[in-house]
């Protein structure tokens, strides 16, 4: 039976296909449904395998390598920048290897589109001495899902999947398989010298390691490189891996190029069998290697004089390979006439912050309290404060808190401090901004730290933090909450606000600043909590006003210039602000917002728009 | 049967909904399918866009002048699109006016039925009158009414209905 599955829940379905019995997570896109939809599958069946999103990727990584320690299949997913979280256990697990299969899943972004970065997972794996298996779609990433389990019980090493985003996020008709009874947990066989190894058995353990790739390279290298396209009489040939090779067999396809490409896929890249690979491609004039987003294939190929591909800008050394990028590369390749293709016009909407968002009113509470401020800022939806100027730094998960301190010792060495103000979302706050503000209290940083707390991880599809009770697998779980953080990380000024009440709001954030500058000033917190409207049933239980613009309005274009709300823009004729009634939360923020009180209320409580936001 | 389709719009009018009814057809068709769809930051009202080749194609992207037909529910990210329409191919608009496409206006009519988010529907629907779509409107109305959420399904089925009988005089000529 097929069943229309994107590539995250064709993933997902592989893992209970094949019996995994515990997945762990963290949210991040492209990588986010896969859990989600594991456990959903898993409680239609009446499977016992469990999962949990976990506070981070590294926590994530460690608790599903746990079980593969004690014999039961295990996997963790992420996007690739939570495999650079997850990178001191992915390194140190290589060497002590597994019991229980167990699976890496870093979906890579090329492009980015979702992504601070375009790095290749794949070269991760290479340098922890892993496999890694490249999906080029949906139902090969289900498959590859059952090849991994067997590479990782067979040689008792971890093993990566590496997909990428459209491989996640395309959507196909999946062959569906049983679901088994996972392979349950079988107990943990003691044994120091693997798990509790001390340097001089990390040695011995590497040592294995390299045994292990040397054993996998000879068993699985040849069946990984496969022909897929071309006759006999081809004279080049192009070896790709992932989506890229999808596109590249449709564009051969496209040009009727078959009898002069000879298409092959390297379904492993990494350990990548590369005395076959070279003995079978040799009759070939040219070859080239199409791949994403690093030269992985490239560098373990060495013919330097024959091949092309991205270390030679035969295919451009960045970005995503979409068909006409290939278009382009293939037809040089092939040294036939490119077609002029017409090229994209106009910009792309940018995204925004959704209407009635409680970020954005934090975000311009922000900005009336501390116009001269930094701000530092973090990963998640509030990024998209960048649209009120109230976003100048964005690195990494939790980073926000770190540059904050750094900038405030920067400016401290110099004499003069500016406002300083850093914002994090909760579910960030969580995952890597504790120790950060444990550091900055412990080492007398002093700035206004803004907790967005929206009571979700918003960006990636409302997944639970460990502020709820709920559970991913809908157990109920033990609430931490923020202020408790807060106050064991030393910070005496806590302050939990509604963004929703503006004034209260910049109050709070010019008073916050002000106690960091006093003669005992240190870090101030405010945690401005309000839920997230897409929360099922969150916009449901506040007030929801009609809003209109009277005849005072001036069109200064605050509303929708600073304040930035998508429901409101300027009347085309007047240039008078006009609201969206279509797409308004009736949040009515923006009545606070307006200096001339021209946007007002109509009856004292509107009725909720149906279908809005 | 081979037919790229391209569907544009801002996040949160539903284009995700239109690429799994289309995708769902195809299944139901017997016909191979694979989609590409934009999730992640840009759902936040920005420009998205699904892409869907039925047939036998390996990778879910369109190039440049591939598409045979396009869906548009945001005019205004309809140039950062436009490119991939085949020069054979037919746009349809969700617009009030539009000089050279076939147009609807989807948001209006669906917030006339107190639903503009049905609004994908309504093209959708506008979509099928022309015959383009590789799928006629009884398979379709059937597989809406299938995956729609039960609180969604009466006010889905309407809004394709809605646009399919829209009257074609109001067609461009």
């Amino acid at each position: 039976m097929k069943r229309i599955l994107l590539g995250n829940e064709a993933i997902a379905r592989g893992l209970l296909e094949n019996g995994c019995s515990f997945a762990a997570s963290y949210p991040g896109t492209p990588a986010s449904e896969i859990l989600s939809t594991f456990l959903q599958m898993a409680k239609a069946e009446n499977s016992p395998a469990l999962g949990e999103w976990s506070i981070n990727e590294k926590v994530a990584f460690e608790t599903a390598l746990a079980v593969s320690y004690a014999g039961g299949r295990s996997a963790v997913s992420m996007k690739q920048v939570g495999l650079n979280v997850a990178c001191d256990p992915l390194m140190s697990s290589a060497y002590t290897g597994v019991k229980g299969g167990f699976l890496v899943i870093s979906a890579d972004d090329p492009g980015p589109h979702s992504s601070q970065t375009e790095q290749d997972s794949r070269m991760m794996a290479m340098m922890a001495k892993i496999p890694a298996l490249d999906p080029s779609t949906p139902q090969e990433a289900k498959e590859m899902i059952g090849a991994a389990y067997q590479i990782s019980e067979e040689f008792e090493i971890p093993v990566m999947v590496r997909p990428t985003t459209r491989v996640c996020h395309s959507r196909q008709g999946i062959l569906l398989g049983e679901i088994p009874s996972p392979v349950l947990p079988s107990g943990f066989p003691k044994d120091p010298q693997r798990w509790a190894a001390t340097p001089r058995y990390r040695f011995t353990l590497h040592l294995k390691l390299n045994q292990k790739i040397e054993a996998i390279t000879e068993k699985y290298g040849k069946g990984s490189f496969l022909k897929v396209l071309g006759n006999k009489s081809a004279r080049q040939c192009i070896i790709s891996s992932g989506v890229a090779l999808a596109h590249t067999y449709d564009l051969i396809k496209e040009l009727n190029l078959e009898n002069q490409i000879a298409l092959y896929q390297v379904r492993m890249p990494y350990p990548l069998r590369a005395k076959a690979i070279l003995d079978e491609i040799s009759p070939f004039q040219d070859i080239l290697i199409i791949e994403e987003t690093y030269p992985v294939i490239e560098m373990q190929l060495a013919m330097r004089n024959r091949i092309k591909g991205r270390m030679d800008g035969s295919i451009p050394p960045q970005g995503e390979l979409v068909p006409d990028v290939l278009l382009e590369s293939i037809s040089t390749f092939a040294q036939i006439p490119g077609e002029k293709k017409p090229l994209p016009s106009g910009k792309p909407r940018r995204p925004t912050l959704c209407p009635g968002c409680p970020h954005r009113a934090a975000f311009y509470a922000l900005r009336q309290a501390l116009p001269d401020g930094i701000y530092p800022s973090d990963i998640g939806c509030y990024t998209l404060g960048l649209n009120l100027g109230a976003v100048d730094t964005v690195l990494c998960m939790g980073a926000a808190i770190s540059q904050a301190a750094g900038l405030y010792h920067a400016f401290r060495i110099k004499g003069e401090i500016p406002p300083i103000a850093a914002t994090i979302g909760d579910s960030t706050f969580y995952h890597a901004g504790v120790p950060a503000l444990i550091n900055a209290v412990h080492n007398g940083a002093r700035f206004v730290l803004l907790i967005l707390d929206n009571s979700t991880t918003a960006m990636t599809g409302d997944q639970p933090t460990p502020a709820l009770e709920r559970l991913a697998d809908g157990r109920q779980g033990k609430a931490v909450a923020i202020e408790d953080l807060v106050h064991a990380s030393g910070v005496q000024n806590v302050k939990v606000i509604d963004p929703y009440e503006l004034e209260e709001m910049t109050k709070a954030i010019k008073e916050a600043h002000k106690a960091t500058r006093s003669e005992n000033g240190e870090v101030s917190v405010i945690i401005a909590r309000h839920p997230c409207l897409m929360s099922p049933g969150a916009s449901k239980k506040q007030k929801v006003y009609c809003m209109e613009v009277t005849e005072d309005c001036v069109a200064c274009e605050i509303c929708f210039r600073d304040f930035e709300c998508p429901a409101i823009g300027p009347d085309p004729q007047s240039g008078m602000a006009k609201i969206d009634q279509n797409i308004c939360s009736g949040c009515g923020v923006c009545a606070q917002v307006c200096p001339q009180e021209a946007i007002k209320t109509k009856g004292s409580e509107g009725t909720r728009i149906q279908g809005a936001l | 049967m081979k037919m790229q389709i391209a569907i544009t719009g801002r996040g949160g009018q539903g284009v995700l909904f239109l690429t799994r009814i289309l995708t769902e057809c195809a299944l139901d068709l017997e016909q191979e399918v694979i989609a590409s769809e934009t999730h992640g930051m840009a759902m936040r009202g920005g420009s998205v866009i699904s892409t869907l080749k039925v047939g036998p194609f390996r990778g879910p992207l369109i190039g440049s002048g591939q598409a045979d037909l396009m869906l548009v529910l945001d005019e205004g990210s309809m140039e950062t699109f436009f490119h991939l329409l085949s020069k054979d191919g037919t746009l349809f608009l969700n617009s009030p006016s539009s000089g050279s496409h076939p147009f609807i206006d989807a948001t209006g009519l669906a917030a006339g039925i107190g639903s503009p988010l049905m609004a994908n529907l309504v093209l959708l629907g506008f979509t099928l009158q022309h015959n383009k779509l590789f799928c006629d409107y009884p398979l379709t109305e059937s597989v809406t009414g299938r995956i729609s959420p039960e609180r969604f399904r009466e006010a889905n089925l309407k809004g394709l209905k809605l646009g399919y009988s829209f009257p074609s005089s109001q067609r461009p000529g």
